[in-house]
């Protein structure tokens, strides 16, 4: 007997036979794969903030020189702070997340045990334009912030302006933005003050003895 | 060994029959995963293999698909292969899997893979969908490494992430060519592959 495969029952059958079938090989595919995938995102996020700390990890294990120099999570409310010792000096990772043109955009900002001067800064992005926007990943752009301030000459935090080669920011250090990629650039800005002016408000407030002292209470905890 | 039939099915998609540059189908995946070559590369692959997996599953049963919902079946049999590959390359080669971002999901909509299980798989055996579909996958695959090809050399000096352009070149006051960074670029860039393609085939077939 031939089955009337354009019967309303046949389809629907069909459908849910098929349906189920493929919702059990991606669950399955999903769970023996999530390790793996968790794994992978970690170590992006390690290498990330290793490349603002500036350190070399071609030659090493990136997990293994990440857990050497980064011993410390601070959190202030939503914000986390990762605590770097880098030869003997620490240094203070701070992840930043903001918007670009098409997308998300991220970062690591490294500051100086000071809470004022940038050591390093790494960035990230969604889906910016190629050769344009995701630019900022690239050295040459994250090389400027370099040796910046985050601080005005009171002590107040006012962040690293991102600004066309040719205009000046009054009472900020600044950085020439990406020539086409104004969008990105202004992204990269408001990330920036929005992140150290506001959600790391606590952690940048705090003197350094202060912060000490919590570290000392931790410990003992 | 191999009969006309086959080898035409395998290699028409290459030259005479290609999905992109006679069937201009698949273009918006082309303009967007170009600039460099490595995702143009991992796109066509990845391109190849669903649609000759998606080829071969769909011709399997083919018989006992409902007319009525085809298109349905079909599009989960192509939604599901994608999500595979898409969770494989997270969990094995993340940098791909986030150079390729959105587009990777995009090949759900890749015209090429609807087009070849509606024309081809629908109504040939399991064996010739996977040569159909080997060969189309392929046949996109050339396209996106030639546009990659010159848009990376040009708009980057690179191939591969390598600098091929010698610094003495710029010393001398060469420039990377910026326009070959806009997707505007690699849609001139089809139409000069497809206008070389054509004026070759018409000679051929004249």
């Amino acid at each position: 007997m031939k089955l009337n495969t354009n019967s309303n029952v046949y389809t629907f059958v069909y459908m849910t036979i098929v349906v189920i079938i493929v919702a059990v090989l991606l669950a399955l595919a999903n769970q023996a794969l999530k390790p793996r995938q968790d794994a992978n995102i970690l170590l992006d996020k390690q290498k990330q903030i290793l490349g603002a700390l500036k350190v070399d990890f071609s030659q090493a294990d990136p997990a293994e020189v990440y857990y050497t120099l980064v011993q410390d999570t601070l959190k202030y409310g939503e914000a986390e702070v990762y605590v770097a010792n880098l030869n003997g000096a620490v240094k203070y990772v701070l992840p930043l997340s903001g918007k670009g043109l098409w997308g998300g955009i991220g970062g690591y900002l490294a500051l100086d045990e000071d809470k004022n001067t940038i050591y390093g800064v790494n960035f990230n992005h969604e889906s910016e334009t190629p050769g344009l926007g995701a630019k900022i990943v690239d050295m040459p752009f994250r090389a400027q912030f370099e040796g910046k301030h985050i601080r005005n000459a009171e002590g107040q935090v006012v962040s690293v302006a991102v600004l066309k080669a040719g205009t000046r920011a009054e009472g900020q250090e600044q950085v020439d933005a990406i020539s086409g990629a104004t969008i990105t650039s202004t992204g990269v800005s408001t990330m920036l003050n929005e992140e150290l002016v506001n959600n790391y408000k606590e952690f940048l407030e705090i003197t350094n003895d202060k912060l000490q002292i919590t570290n000392e209470e931790e410990v003992e905890l | 060994m191999i009969s006309q039939k086959t080898k035409e099915t395998l290699l028409g998609p290459l030259n005479a029959n290609n999905p992109v540059v006679v069937q201009i189908l698949g273009i918006c995946s082309a303009l967007a995963v170009t600039v460099q070559l490595k995702p143009a590369l991992v796109m066509g692959i990845a391109v190849t293999i669903i649609v000759a997996m998606a080829n071969v599953i769909v011709s399997l049963i083919r018989n006992t698909i409902p007319m009525r919902v085809r298109i349905i079946v079909q599009l989960v049999v192509v939604a599901a292969l994608v999500t595979l590959v898409s969770e494989i390359l997270k969990a094995f080669a993340y940098d791909v899997a986030m150079q390729l971002s959105v587009y990777l999901g995009l090949i759900i909509t890749n015209c090429i893979l609807m087009g070849r299980l509606e024309a081809f798989a629908m109504t040939n055996n399991a064996w010739d969908s996977f040569l159909d579909g080997l060969g189309n996958g392929l046949g996109y695959a050339i396209i996106l490494v030639i546009v990659a090809f010159v848009r990376e050399l040009f708009g980057s000096g690179q191939l591969l992430g390598f600098q091929i352009i010698p610094e003495s070149f710029y010393a001398a006051g060469y420039e990377n060519c910026g326009m070959m960074l806009m997707p505007a670029m690699a849609l001139i860039l089809v139409g000069c592959v497809i206008w070389v393609h054509r004026s070759i085939n018409d000679k051929e077939a004249k």
